[in-house]
């Protein structure tokens, strides 16, 4: 058998997305093999790296330092960056095929669930990844207006990007002057009348999403006091037998941390963070002008399932809330992408291991693939999306090895290049992402800020002397 | 972690066989599919049992024709079955300790995959290797 010379023939890998899926995949692609892969990454934003960027919370900065390992991923010459280029808009499935052997769809979960209660179309009632999305300067979002002018919010859900957002209500102007919050959310946010805010978990303390670093947060805010009743604190039976069955030590210490600040009296600072469990949303209450000005809830209580799961299920107990502003953040799905399959109950590309697979046939469709929460829905944290990644990588690589993969009539890099210029002459490579990085991080620096961020593409356009 | 995360990259396959077929086209089934257990319904959508690897071996064990045996006279009945929103760790817990390694999942009674141990354990191994690997980022020297 002949080796053919592979370095002849590199393998081009289109990657869709370019947030921590997106760079895993590409680290793991580029490693030294028998066959030289090439790897181009898009992003409909000029910037990279997803929800690190526009998704995890500005006073997080810690959290943002995982982008130096994605810096080193970019420094490979075999890797490059085209971001202000959006699949289905500037390129199609049939463009890619034809200067890609294989694609590759990182594209996240980039909605949120509905509630499914009545009134929560008033107004006053957001979404939290749109909220999320606007406190971070998100090109697509810098536009939304959020009626900062009340007194009292609620969050549903206490996964983490609730608990983010409860905790960007609850900060001091000052603390949030020291982040890289966008400049007009800062206003906003500096104007807010809140004095009370409601996070809501649908279970019990044992079940909530969050981590234990963000319920701690929560309970060392400067200005803002976390209360917890100490009865929604207390394990229900249930609860506790599964603790004890379970011994799980991060479950453990979660509960603990709760009960410690249930058992704090509240400091008398100027808000008030109410963390309630066991009660769910049923219906928002609007005044004459279809504002958002009650919330009933209703609550829970915990029955096992027969698989073992904890499970909520409504009394008949019903309570209102006086909250005219409302942030839901009960799940996140992706959005179906131009012409891939998609699984609507899950809110997922259709696939198996990151294959893509038919809608009819269920079986692998040849050259496209999913990584991250496009394919497993949301969940984990930033690194969960590594092993996420490298199993479909491996899958990627298994194809490659069995030459089942896209015969591209133009396989050279510059074809490409040249192909998204002509589709969008102002897109960003990874050197005018670095350019962009330099001048934002200058501007923060000026004001004692780790960045001031870009929020609109024509001001990024602009920022790198381009008409 | 929600039975939905493993599910939406399980693909959408359900192996199911019929309580009147026979061992032998079970056995091929689980081979073919290359899978440790089969639900056994009579259309897709509601299992009235589960056909293992173990009840295969404790057919053969008891009866030298096993490969006639019908499906139906050795499938395990009473199957636990989940939620996709149930949490992936009670299941592990409940698999663990019932010593069973296969989960039907139902979605408003409709069923939608099979959940095995093995994918129970590789989805909190992910999960750990995740936290590992942020940790790391974090205190990584920048």
């Amino acid at each position: 058998m002949t080796v053919p010379d592979l370095t002849a023939r590199p393998i081009r890998i289109a990657i869709i997305g370019s947030g921590p899926a997106a760079f895993y995949a590409a680290d793991y692609l580029l490693k030294p093999r028998a066959r030289v892969a090439q790897i181009d990454l898009f992003d409909k934003l000029p910037t990279p790296f997803g929800l690190v960027r526009a998704g995890v919370a500005p006073d997080h900065q810690k959290i943002k330092s995982v982008t130096k390992i994605y810096d080193a991923v970019a420094a490979n010459p075999n890797f490059r960056f085209f971001g202000n280029v959006e699949y289905g808009k500037h390129l199609s499935l049939a463009d890619l095929k034809n200067y890609y052997h294989q694609i590759l769809f990182a594209t996240g979960a980039q909605t949120d669930r509905k509630m499914d209660i009545p009134g929560e179309e008033l107004r006053g009632s957001y979404t939290a990844t749109e909220f999320v999305a606007w406190y971070n300067g998100h090109p697509d979002y810098r536009e939304r207006e959020f009626d900062l002018a009340q007194e009292c919010a609620a969050i549903v859900g206490v996964g983490n990007v609730a608990v983010d957002v409860a905790r960007i209500l609850s900060r001091t102007p000052d603390e949030l002057a020291k982040t890289d919050i966008a400049d007009y959310a800062l206003d906003a946010l500096r104007a807010s009348q809140l004095k009370k805010i409601y996070l809501l978990g649908r279970r019990g303390p044992a079940q909530a999403a969050f981590t234990n670093p963000e319920i701690k947060e929560l309970g060392e805010l400067a200005d803002a006091d976390a209360i917890i009743a100490p009865q929604e604190a207390a394990l229900d039976e249930l609860s506790r037998a599964a603790l004890d069955r379970e011994k799980d030590p991060l479950t453990l210490k979660k509960t603990q941390l709760i009960q410690e600040i249930a058992a704090r009296a509240p400091a008398g600072k100027s808000r008030q963070l109410y963390i309630r469990f066991l009660v769910s949303p049923v219906e928002l209450i609007g005044d004459s002008n279809g504002h958002v000005i009650k919330m009933r809830v209703v609550k829970n209580k915990l029955a096992q399932s027969e698989s073992g799961s904890l499970n909520a299920h409504a009394t008949d107990q019903f309570e209102e809330l006086p909250v005219n502003l409302v942030f839901r953040s009960v799940g996140y799905r992706g959005i179906a992408l131009p012409e891939i399959p998609f699984n609507d109950r899950f809110g997922t590309i259709l696939n198996q291991m990151g294959r893509v697979l038919d809608s009819t046939t269920h079986s692998p469709v040849t050259g496209l693939f999913c990584s991250g929460w496009i394919k497993r829905g949301p969940s984990g944290v930033i690194g969960t999306n590594k092993p996420d990644s490298v199993e479909t990588a491996n899958a990627m690589l298994e194809d490659i090895a069995a030459e089942k993969m896209f015969a591209p009539a133009h396989a050279r890099a510059e074809q490409a290049a040249e192909f998204i210029r002509a589709r969008q002459p102002n897109f960003f490579s990874y050197a005018d992402w670095k350019k962009l990085d330099a001048l934002e991080v200058a501007r923060g620096a000026a004001q004692g800020r780790p960045r001031v961020k870009f929020t609109s593409v024509p001001e990024m356009i602009a920022a790198l002397g381009r008409a | 972690m929600k039975i939905a995360n493993i599910l939406s990259a399980k693909g959408m396959n359900v192996f199911t066989v019929a309580p009147n077929q026979l061992l032998r086209e079970a056995i091929h089934l689980l081979v073919q599919h290359n899978v440790g257990a089969l639900v056994v319904a009579e259309k897709s959508d509601k299992p009235i049992g589960i056909i293992t690897e173990r009840d295969v071996v404790r057919a053969a064990a008891g009866n030298e024709n096993f490969f006639a045996v019908r499906v139906g006279d050795v499938m395990t009945k009473d199957v636990i079955t989940a939620a996709p929103e149930d949490d992936v760790k009670s299941v592990g817990q409940t698999m663990t300790t019932r010593r069973f390694r296969h989960m039907p999942i139902l979605d408003r009674g409709k069923m939608v995959g099979i959940i095995s141990i093995g994918d129970v354990l590789k989805a909190q191994l992910e999960e750990y290797e995740g936290l590992i690997e942020t940790l790391n980022a974090q205190i990584a020297p920048g």
